[in-house]
């Protein structure tokens, strides 16, 4: 018997696709279990959170204080930083959550993860609605650019799957993996500009800010939010950066921790239902 | 079957497999660095074999019983078959679909409705919502559930969640079925009715069937193949009566009498310094299959002089109860002793005993010894010529 490959005809063989969309809808349904207004809190939440958001930020801290669109750029920002957040955190535990069903029925494990990281996707489409109103309000003037928003998403997706393989292959063995993530985001979460402009480091050193764009959670970050909000009020790396080897930094990161993933997540799937 | 490949369903050659088994679990990063210092980078594993070495080959159509008593890798072996487990080496070569129900309602949740965990579990085991579709009225018929398959799965019963499963696990359109000791489910209807799609699938040849149990009586009905593993080996592979046979001898092997004997200080329950022996032996077989009777010795050594005596019982594994108990004569005097009996088994149709004894003093009844599950004799009468149920052959006459 051939164990499932990783290959991606087999992720979108019709089967794997349907098991996919089935654990998708079923976790989707599950989240507003028992309360009146249902799906509807998918939107409402999020407009309410940005709601509080976008008149703090605005009116009581004044990050960002002469850049036009900060306050609109940082709940993109937090936005996007919630979605990678969630999704690496319910990728990695989704082959431990899902251990009763792998040690009974064989199936591509990989379809776990991906789903867990699929809801976390569908999470940020919702939000990303809300924030859009929040643009408009704003009176952003979307440009062409706008049409690479989704291509950077899609890079963060890719980014956040291939990290949640590789988080969720080692926590099967290692349950402290856990505890090392929640920490490591926090520090990822500050040695990000999202809440701070790259603006303010800058004035205060420049080479600490061209480091931060080589991680590949800031460029991203960072090219998503100007490629909306304007080219003029985001700083991204090629503007601060002019070594093109350090500009592909965060590419080659992606596509190691790719490879990596990959490669570990297949040596170890078949072990997953004993050692669960 | 003489004709090559095609009919093979599944053919299991040379398999092993073993599981690593820390020795203390290692769950955390920072128990293994400590260990990892302690010992170096040598683990603290103990390998389990748990499968040496195991070949055969189900033709499609088979009804195949896996049998084997707890701990004899054959739930490891039927997740192999399954393809949740990976081989350590050895080959599996399946043809047609496998659809494994290594427990009943796997992934069900019970915040989904009826309907819903139906369309779940098919997804789980590859169907897709148009095959569900087609299965779906077939499953809900047989589980008899059908006003209820709009409801949520926590309203349920837990009769009726487990008939909504089993009826997902017979009514599932994949070419090998494999069930883990799922046959005992719902109430007597229920059964009935399982009886009767067994029976019914036991002719149908384009379907495969695996069944590990412990039900002698389910691989007689049904199987028309088994194999009994033993240590993880396979000890017998063919007719079904006579693997379930070996089975039941495998169960009941009773072990010599002297190894139950400690040599000082604990004794086995039922033994002490005052009785240091007591065992019921036999040189009969542990299968009786001809029309004999029982003849069995009953030893014990004592070390003093106080009268006693020994009363025995026999007792009917299947029905759980004492079919016949007596008490022998008062008995003096010490060191080692035996009582033999003679038994008429050839009275009795088929079925599995056990011959109990204890030992109480003579003056106050006190019990001063009793043969516990080692010291007792189990046997099983099985004639082939006699399959009427009852416990008695035959019992009186017709007065005309």
């Amino acid at each position: 018997m051939k164990p499932e490959l990783m290959k991606l005809s087999n992720i979108f063989s019709r089967k794997n696709r349907i098991l996919l969309r089935e654990l998708v809808i079923t976790d989707f349904k599950l989240r507003y279990q028992g309360s009146v207004l249902g799906y509807l809190w998918s939107l409402l939440k999020p407009l309410m959170l940005f709601g509080i958001m976008f008149i703090v930020f605005v009116h009581f801290l004044r990050f960002g204080v002469g850049i036009p669109h900060f306050a609109v750029s940082l709940l993109l920002g937090i936005v996007l930083w919630t979605f990678f957040t969630e999704a690496t955190g319910q990728g990695m535990q989704a082959i431990v959550e899902r251990g009763d069903l792998i040690r009974k029925i064989n199936f591509p494990k990989y379809i776990v993860v991906i789903s867990g990281t699929l809801s976390a996707l569908i999470n940020l489409c919702l939000n990303l609605l809300i924030v859009f109103v929040f643009m408009l309000f704003d009176g952003v003037d979307f440009g062409w650019s706008a049409l690479l928003f989704p291509a950077y998403v899609a890079l963060i997706f890719i980014f956040a799957l291939a990290v949640a393989f590789l988080l969720s292959a080692v926590y099967v063995k290692y349950r402290d993996v856990g505890h090392i993530w929640d920490v490591v985001l926090q520090g990822l979460f500050y040695a990000t500009p999202i809440i701070y402009p790259v603006q303010t480091v800058m004035a205060f050193n420049l080479v600490a800010a061209q480091s931060l764009l080589l991680s590949p959670i800031a460029a991203l970050f960072q090219n998503a939010r100007a490629s909306l909000v304007g080219h003029d009020n985001v700083i991204v790396n090629t503007d601060i950066i002019s070594n093109p080897w350090l500009i592909a930094v965060p590419y080659l990161v992606i596509v190691l921790t790719i490879i990596i993933s990959t490669v570990y997540f297949r040596k170890n799937q078949r072990y997953f239902a004993e050692r669960v | 079957m003489s004709n090559s490949k095609s009919n093979t369903a599944i053919s299991v050659k040379d398999l092993h497999k073993s599981f690593k088994l820390p020795h203390e679990q290692n769950s955390g990063l920072k128990q293994s660095l400590v260990s990892m210092l302690r010992k170096g980078f040598k683990r603290g594993y103990e390998n389990q074999h748990v499968l040496k070495g195991i070949s055969f080959d189900i033709q499609k159509g088979d009804f195949f019983g896996i049998v084997g008593r707890n701990g004899s890798g054959k739930s490891t072996l039927l997740k192999l078959l399954a393809g949740i487990y990976t081989p350590d080496s050895g080959r599996i070569d399946v043809d047609g679909t496998v659809v494994p129900f290594i427990e009943l309602g796997v992934g069900f949740n019970p915040d989904l409705t009826g309907r819903e965990n139906v369309f779940l579990n098919g997804a789980l085991l590859g169907f897709s919502r148009d095959e569900m579709q087609l299965m779906y009225d077939d499953i809900v018929a047989f589980a008899e559930l059908e006003r209820f398959m709009d409801q949520k799965l926590k309203n349920y019963s837990s009769g009726m969640q487990v008939r909504l499963a089993f009826s997902i696990a017979i009514k599932a359109q994949g070419d090998i079925l494999i069930l883990d000791e799922v046959l005992a489910v719902g109430d007597e209807a229920f059964q009935r009715k399982c009886n009767k799609f067994f029976e019914q699938i036991k002719s149908d040849k384009s379907k495969t069937v695996i069944l590990v149990t412990h039900s002698m009586d389910a691989v007689r009905k049904y199987c028309n193949r088994a194999v009994l593993i033993e240590n993880g080996a396979l000890a017998s592979i063919g007719a079904p009566d006579e693997v379930a046979n070996l089975y039941v001898e495998d169960n009941l092997s009773n072990r010599s009498a002297s190894s139950t004997v400690k040599s000082e200080g604990s004794y086995p329950a039922g033994l002490s310094d005052r009785v240091g022996e007591f065992n019921i032996t036999s040189k009969a077989p542990g299968i009786i299959t001809d029309g004999r009777d029982l003849i069995f010795e009953i030893n014990y050594r004592i070390n003093d002089d106080k009268p006693i005596y020994i009363a025995f019982s026999i007792v009917d594994l299947n029905r759980s109860g004492s079919i016949f108990d007596v008490r022998s004569a008062t008995q003096s005097g010490r060191g080692r002793h035996t009582l033999k009996y003679k038994f008429p088994v050839s009275e009795f149709n088929n079925g599995d005993f056990m011959i109990t004894a204890v030992l109480d003093e003579e003056e106050t009844g006190r019990r001063i010894a009793f043969t516990n599950d080692q010291n007792s004799y189990k046997f099983a009468k099985r004639e082939s010529a006699n399959h009427n149920g009852g416990l008695l052959k035959s019992c009186g006459d017709w007065m005309i």
